[in-house]
């Protein structure tokens, strides 16, 4: 995010600088990184008052989250090596590590496909009821996640009024992960399709490309960080999912349970270093996702 | 190409049009609008007497008002810190910038239960790295109030900073330079510069917040102990009602919940739609202006 005069300028230049800021007027919830490559004015060194609220903020910041992570990580090391692989190669543990990680990798690749599709839709088609769908692809963010496996138990549980259930199988565990993740490569997608110049498809078309060419080669390679960036951030909440669960997929050991299920019933037993081992897991995922999430948007601020 | 071709060709594209629109519907329908509209159908089936039963029952009342205070003070922590971070990010260089600004992400993808663990770790009262120490002090922090706000201030810490920072970043410090030029404190400047440019990102963060904040659970759940009439949140009455078959009160508290939680995100959205129009066009004059220049 630290930009220089020399780099604001370069991407001055380029006549894409005017669609990346007023991207930021569009829905960015998961999108705010790729708005963020330009700025009109440089930044200034540390004045006094400010040095002052940096260190009081980071102080909180270490205290609420820096701190208890590192804790985790501590907790784990402090057991060794040995300790936390016996943990998490348990036949249980693994097995939820395991579900766990396929399932958010499958949700999340039907999440890039699905999600273009929507973002598709939302930005380039027009018929009554769009608004509706805008609100729809929120309600996962919105909703509690105790709720949404109650909503998801209406249709797909004991009472559905279709006859479909799927709840205690890995299929809820599935649909799940899918509810809480819809929206993540909607909502990156959607503002890069909507800036996206509209002249060059037009002149691909117009030079007797077909449709399919067009997309292929003009549309997807512009989409591809957005989508990328959105897989990501779609697959860390899959992994980290819990409140889903609880009510939908009985949490049965080696066949439902998850990554997060194995946290918590290691604490309720008392076995914190076992806890630790797990989330020590589910943390360097989740950090390997910010990395990647922090290269891919410099990448895009890069091409400008 | 003759019009017979070109007539192929508008008919073909707009049959992936409807194919495509008829798929994403469907989709979002089974997969969110279905359900949605059966869990509101649920809770009205017996017209209004569901929601009557669940507010009359006493732990639906303190866990609901609980909720709300601790969302409350939540956002409360989140919004001061949200600017504070905001400020220093869009504003200043300083050695760190680039960790700071990714690690500030960090809490939306960690999973809520290592979140309550990570907070057991150090705040527990038996022997947490400082909760020990607080403990004996008399100051409790997990199975307690402060616990449950800093639970639920974790997970949604960085949602102000992220709508925040775009904006900062798109204005520059020209007019508050300006203004310190002419004589203004730095408080001046921010009262009646950047607060009133941050306005409407301020309000959405806040917005996404706290309806983040009211929906709390995983996280929540480990550092509150779970106490009924004590510590147990709505979300937490929720699984517990369910789990007892009280199921229609269980319907019934969820239904609140999800309503506030929508109306918010929906209030976000149209905020943000009759907004957007007048910032984009002040965006498009500005970079046309840019462009022109070169």
């Amino acid at each position: 995010m630290t930009s220089t005069l020399a780099g604001q300028d370069a991407l001055a230049a380029t006549p894409q600088s005017g669609a990346t800021t007023s991207q930021a007027s569009r829905p960015r919830r998961f999108a705010g990184r790729f708005a963020t490559s330009t700025t009109s004015s440089g930044t200034v060194p540390l004045t006094k008052p400010a040095g002052l609220g940096l260190g009081v903020a980071m102080i909180w910041f270490s205290l609420l989250t820096l701190i208890p992570l590192i804790a985790v990580l501590v907790e784990t090391g402090s057991h060794g090596w040995g300790a936390f692989w016996d943990t998490v190669s348990t036949a249980q543990t693994a097995s939820a590590l395991g579900l766990t990680v396929l399932t958010a990798l499958g949700v999340t690749a039907i999440n890039m496909v699905i999600g273009t599709a929507i973002a598709w839709v939302l930005v380039r088609d027009e018929f009554f009821g769009k608004r509706l769908l805008e609100v729809i692809i929120d309600i996962p963010f919105a909703l509690p996640t105790i709720v949404a496996g109650l909503v998801l138990l209406s249709l797909y549980g004991p009472g559905s009024p279709v006859g479909i259930n799927v709840a205690n199988t890995r299929t809820a565990v599935f649909l799940a992960f899918l509810f809480v993740t819809l929206p993540f490569v909607v909502r990156t997608v959607q503002p890069v399709l909507a800036e996206l110049d509209r002249d060059v498809e037009e002149a691909a078309a117009s030079l007797g490309a077909s449709r399919l060419t067009t997309l292929r080669l003009i549309v997807l390679p512009s989409l591809v960080p957005a989508i990328t960036a959105g897989a990501a951030l779609s697959f860390a909440r899959g992994m980290s999912e819990y409140g889903a669960l609880v009510l939908l997929s009985g949490n049965l050991p080696g066949q439902t349970e998850v990554g997060s299920v194995r946290i918590l019933s290691y604490l309720e037993n008392g076995d914190t270093a076992a806890a630790a081992a797990v989330a020590t897991v589910l943390l360097l995922v989740s950090l390997a996702v910010i990395v990647a999430l922090d290269v891919i948007s410099r990448r895009v601020a890069r091409r400008g | 190409m003759s019009s017979l071709e070109g007539w192929l060709a508008v008919a073909e594209r707009s049959t992936t049009r409807y194919v495509l629109r008829v798929i994403v519907i469907v989709y979002l329908a089974l997969l969110v609008g279905w359900p949605v509209w059966l869990v509101i159908q649920h809770t009205f089936g017996n017209g209004l007497e569901a929601l009557r039963a669940a507010l009359s029952d006493v732990f639906v009342v303190f866990s609901l008002k609980l909720t709300l205070a601790v969302a409350l003070q939540a956002v409360l922590l989140n919004t001061v810190f949200g600017v504070g971070v905001s400020l220093l990010l869009a504003r200043y260089t300083f050695p760190g910038k680039r960790a700071l600004s990714a690690l500030v992400d960090l809490p939306l993808s960690v999973s809520p239960v290592v979140v309550g663990l990570a907070l057991i770790l150090v705040y527990g009262p038996r022997d947490g790295w400082f909760g020990a120490w607080l403990h004996e002090r008399g100051f409790e922090v997990i199975f307690s109030a402060p616990g449950m706000i800093m639970a639920t201030a974790f997970v949604s810490l960085p949602l102000v900073i992220r709508e925040v920072v775009p904006v900062l970043q798109e204005r520059g410090i020209d007019e508050e330079q300006a203004a310190a030029s002419l004589g203004a404190t730095p408080l001046q400047s921010f009262w009646r510069i950047t607060l009133p440019a941050i306005k409407w990102a301020l309000v959405y963060g806040v917005v996404l917040t706290f309806a983040r904040a009211l929906g709390e659970f995983g996280a929540v759940k480990i550092v509150s102990g779970n106490l009924v009439g004590r510590t147990q949140t709505a979300t937490l009455l929720v699984e517990q009602k369910y789990q007892d078959f009280a199921q229609s009160t269980a319907y019934a508290t969820a239904f609140l919940l999800a309503a506030v939680s929508v109306a918010c995100i929906t209030v976000v959205t149209v905020l943000r739609k009759d907004h957007a129009g007048t910032r984009s066009t002040k965006h498009a004059s500005a970079s046309a202006k840019k462009r022109g220049g070169q």
